[in-house]
C-alpha cells in the first residue's frame, strides 16, 4: 500500500479556453492547480458556470488542454485520450441519463465497466462467475437490482440509474472516484440514499474522491477537504481541522471575503 | 391473380434484401447513425462479384470478397466520422458520391450480363435439380439463417457488445474506457459488408449488374426494418429482432412483386409507393403517441377537475 498524504493528482496550471478569438471566448478553467493526496475526499463547490464541470472533463481528457499539464500517481496523462483514462477515473454524472446505457441489460453495463482497462476480444459476454459477482455488488447497493439483471437499464429510476453508475464506476478500482453533482437530479430521499452508499463505497476503497456538489450541507458533511472555485480558479481550499468546524454560516462569510461578493446572489450554491 | 410463382419470386428477392436490411439495422439502430453510402456499397458489392464471376472466380469467392468490399466502404464512411470530425449523414454521403465512380472503375461500364458464367445460384441448381427458384430459396433461408446466428453471436462477444454500447450511449462508453471511434468504425464495416453481400447475391440472382440498381437501397431496407419490428414488437431477445428484420425484407418484397405482378402499379411508382408506406409506418407511431397522450391528458384533466 502507498502511503498516505502523497500526492494522487497534480493539477499545474491548467487552462481551457471555450470559443478562443471571439467574442464569446470563456476561459472556464484559469491556471488552476491543485495537488490531490491519496485518499483525500474533496468536496467541490461554486456557481453556475464557476468551472466545476469543465475541471472533471479536463481531468478525464473531454477535450484537449490549451495549458498546464495534468500528473496521475506520478504518471504525465496531459496527453492521454479520454478511453485510455478511462481505467484511471471512474466518473458519475449530474445526469442520470449519461452514466449507462438504457437499451442494455444491467448486467451487459456492467459487463463493460468490468472490461475497463481489459481489451475487448471476441469471448461471449459474462460468465456464469461473473453474473454472480455482479449479484453480490449489485446486493451492496440494497435496491434489489440483483434480481433485474436482464432487466434493461432504461427501465429504472434515476436513483437507481446512479447507484448502478456508481457500482459501474468503482467495479474495477479506480485511481480516483469523479462525481459531478450525481445526486443533483434527484428527490432527497433518493439523492440522501446514493449519497449514503457513496460514502460506504468511498470508504470501503479508500478511494481519492472529488464529489461535485451545488448542496452546501453535503459539502460540508462529506470528505476530508473542501474547494470552491469561482472564474475557473481555486478560492477557498479548507481541510482538517477547519474543515470539520465548518459551518454554512462561516463557509458562506469566508466566501463574501475571498470573493468579494454576496453569496446570496449565488442561488445554485443556497439550495 | 395471385400465383404461387410471384409469391416464390418475391421471397427469393426478399431473402436478398435481408442481408441488407440487417446491415442497415446494424448502422442505423444499433450504431444510431444514419449510413447513406449503404446504396453506392450495394451497388459496389454487385460490381465486385460481377467482375470476378466474369473473370472466372468461383461464385461463392465472390461473396466473400463483395463482403471485404463493403467492409472497406464502411471502414471510409467510419474514419470520414471519426477521425475528420464528418456529420453522419454527410459522411455517408460523400462515400456514396465516390462509391459512383469507383463501381464503374470496377465494372468499366454501366452494366455487366454474366449470364453466360455460372453463379451460385446455377450451381446449387446444379446439385439439386430442383428449379432455379427453389435453390434461391433454399440458398437464401440457410445464408440467412447462418448470418443471422453469426451476428447474434458477434454482437453478443465483448467486442460486440462495444459495438452496440456505443450506439447506446457513447460519452458513457468513453468513460468506461472503450473506443468508441473503433467501435464506430466496426460496426460500420461490419453493416457496409452485410449490404455488399446484398449486391452480390441480387446480381447472381438476376446474372447482371448496373451502376445504378442500388437507388432506393436505402429506403427498402428501412421500410424492412420497419415492417420487422412492427411483427416483432412483442419478441423478446436479440436473435428474435434479428429474424424480425430479415422476415420483415421477405415481406416487404413479397408485397412488392405482388402488387407488380397484379398491374396495381407500375414498377416507375413503386419508389413513390414505399416512401408513402415508410412515412406512413413513421408518422403512425408519431400519431399513435400524441393521441395517447391527449386522452392521457384528458384523463388528468378530468381526475383534477373532479
Ligand atoms: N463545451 C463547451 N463549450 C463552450 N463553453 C463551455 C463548454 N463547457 C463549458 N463551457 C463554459 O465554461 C464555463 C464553465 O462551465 P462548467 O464547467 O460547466 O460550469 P459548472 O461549474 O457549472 O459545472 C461556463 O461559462 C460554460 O458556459
Ligand atoms: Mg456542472
Amino acid at each position: 500500500m502507498e502511503e498516505k498524504n502523497t500526492p494522487m493528482l497534480e493539477i499545474r496550471g491548467i487552462t481551457k479556453i471555450f470559443h478562443g478569438g471571439t467574442i464569446n471566448e470563456k476561459r472556464a478553467l484559469d491556471n488552476l492547480s491543485l495537488t490531490i493526496n491519496r485518499g483525500d475526499f474533496i468536496t467541490v463547490i461554486g456557481g453556475n458556470g464557476a468551472g466545476k464541470s469543465t475541471l472533471m472533463n479536463a481531468l478525464t481528457g473531454v477535450f484537449p488542454l490549451d495549458e498546464g499539464e495534468i500528473i496521475l500517481d506520478g504518471k504525465d496523462i496531459t496527453f492521454l485520450p479520454e478511453h485510455r483514462r478511462a481505467r484511471y477515473f471512474g466518473r458519475v454524472f449530474q445526469d442520470p441519463m449519461m452514466g449507462t446505457a438504457p437499451n442494455m441489460e444491467i448486467a451487459e453495463n456492467l459487463s463493460l465497466a468490468y472490461r475497463r482497462d481489459k481489451r475487448h476480444g471476441l469471448r461471449w459476454e459474462i460468465s456464469a462467475k461473473e453474473r454472480e459477482l455482479y449479484a453480490k455488488e449489485l446486493a451492496r447497493l440494497g435496491l434489489g437490482l440483483e434480481e433485474r439483471m436482464s432487466s434493461k437499464v432504461g427501465l429504472l429510476s434515476g436513483g437507481q440509474r446512479q447507484a448502478l453508475t456508481l457500482l459501474m464506476a468503482t467495479l474495477v478500482q479506480p485511481k480516483m472516484l469523479l462525481l459531478d453533482e450525481h445526486t443533483a437530479a434527484l428527490d432527497p430521499k433518493t439523492a440522501a440514499k446514493v449519497l449514503e452508499i457513496t460514502e460506504e463505497i468511498v470508504a470501503e476503497a479508500g478511494l481519492t474522491t472529488l464529489m461535485v456538489t451545488h448542496n452546501m450541507r453535503d459539502a460540508i458533511e462529506h470528505g476530508n477537504r473542501l474547494i470552491m472555485l469561482k472564474d475557473g480558479k481555486v478560492i477557498l481550499d479548507i481541510a482538517g481541522e477547519e474543515k470539520k468546524n465548518l459551518t454554512v454560516e462561516t463557509l458562506l462569510a469566508m466566501f463574501s471575503r475571498v470573493s468579494g461578493e454576496e453569496f446570496a446572489s449565488d442561488r445554485a450554491l443556497l439550495s | 391473380m395471385l400465383s404461387f410463382d410471384t409469391l416464390l419470386t418475391g421471397a427469393c428477392q426478399g431473402l436478398i434484401w435481408a442481408f441488407v436490411a440487417l446491415g442497415v439495422f446494424i448502422s442505423f439502430r444499433l450504431l444510431d447513425f444514419a449510413d447513406l453510402s449503404c446504396e453506392g456499397c450495394f451497388t459496389c458489392g454487385a460490381a465486385v462479384s460481377g467482375v470476378l464471376i466474369a473473370g472466372g472466380v468461383p461464385p461463392a469467392l465472390s461473396v466473400i470478397c463483395a463482403f471485404f468490399a463493403g467492409c472497406i466502404v464502411g471502414i471510409v464512411t467510419g474514419l470520414l466520422h471519426t477521425k475528420l470530425k464528418i456529420p453522419p449523414i454527410l459522411a455517408g454521403i460523400l462515400t456514396m458520391t465516390a462509391l459512383f465512380s469507383v463501381n464503374l472503375m470496377i465494372m468499366q461500364s454501366p452494366n455487366i450480363n454474366i449470364g453466360k458464367h455460372n453463379t451460385l445460384y446455377d450451381q446449387v441448381n446444379g446439385l439439386l435439380e430442383i428449379g432455379r427458384r427453389y435453390s434461391a430459396l433454399i440458398i437464401g433461408v440457410l445464408l440467412v439463417i447462418l448470418v443471422v446466428y453469426a451476428l447474434y453471436w458477434f454482437l453478443g462477444t465483448e467486442l460486440g457488445c462495444t459495438v452496440r454500447a456505443t450506439g447506446d450511449n457513447e460519452k458513457m462508453c468513453r468513460a468506461q474506457g472503450v473506443n468508441t471511434d473503433n467501435a464506430k468504425i466496426l460496426g460500420l464495416a461490419l453493416s457496409n459488408g452485410l449490404v455488399a453481400v446484398g449486391g452480390s447475391m441480387l446480381c447472381q440472382y438476376q446474372s447482371s449488374a448496373n451502376s445504378t440498381m442500388g437507388v432506393g437501397a436505402i429506403v427498402i431496407a428501412l421500410a424492412s426494418i420497419i415492417i420487422g419490428e412492427t411483427i416483432f414488437k412483442r419478441a423478446r431477445g436479440f436473435v428474435l429482432r434479428l429474424f424480425g428484420v430479415a422476415i420483415g425484407a421477405v415481406i416487404y418484397r413479397v408485397i412488392v412483386t405482388v402488387i407488380i405482378d397484379a398491374n396495381i402499379m407500375s414498377p416507375d411508382n413503386l419508389k413513390l409507393l414505399t416512401a408513402l408506406v415508410i412515412t406512413v409506418a413513421l408518422g403512425l407511431s408519431a400519431i399513435l403517441d400524441s393521441a395517447k397522450k391527449a386522452i392521457k391528458h384528458r384523463g388528468s384533466h378530468k381526475k383534477g377537475g373532479a
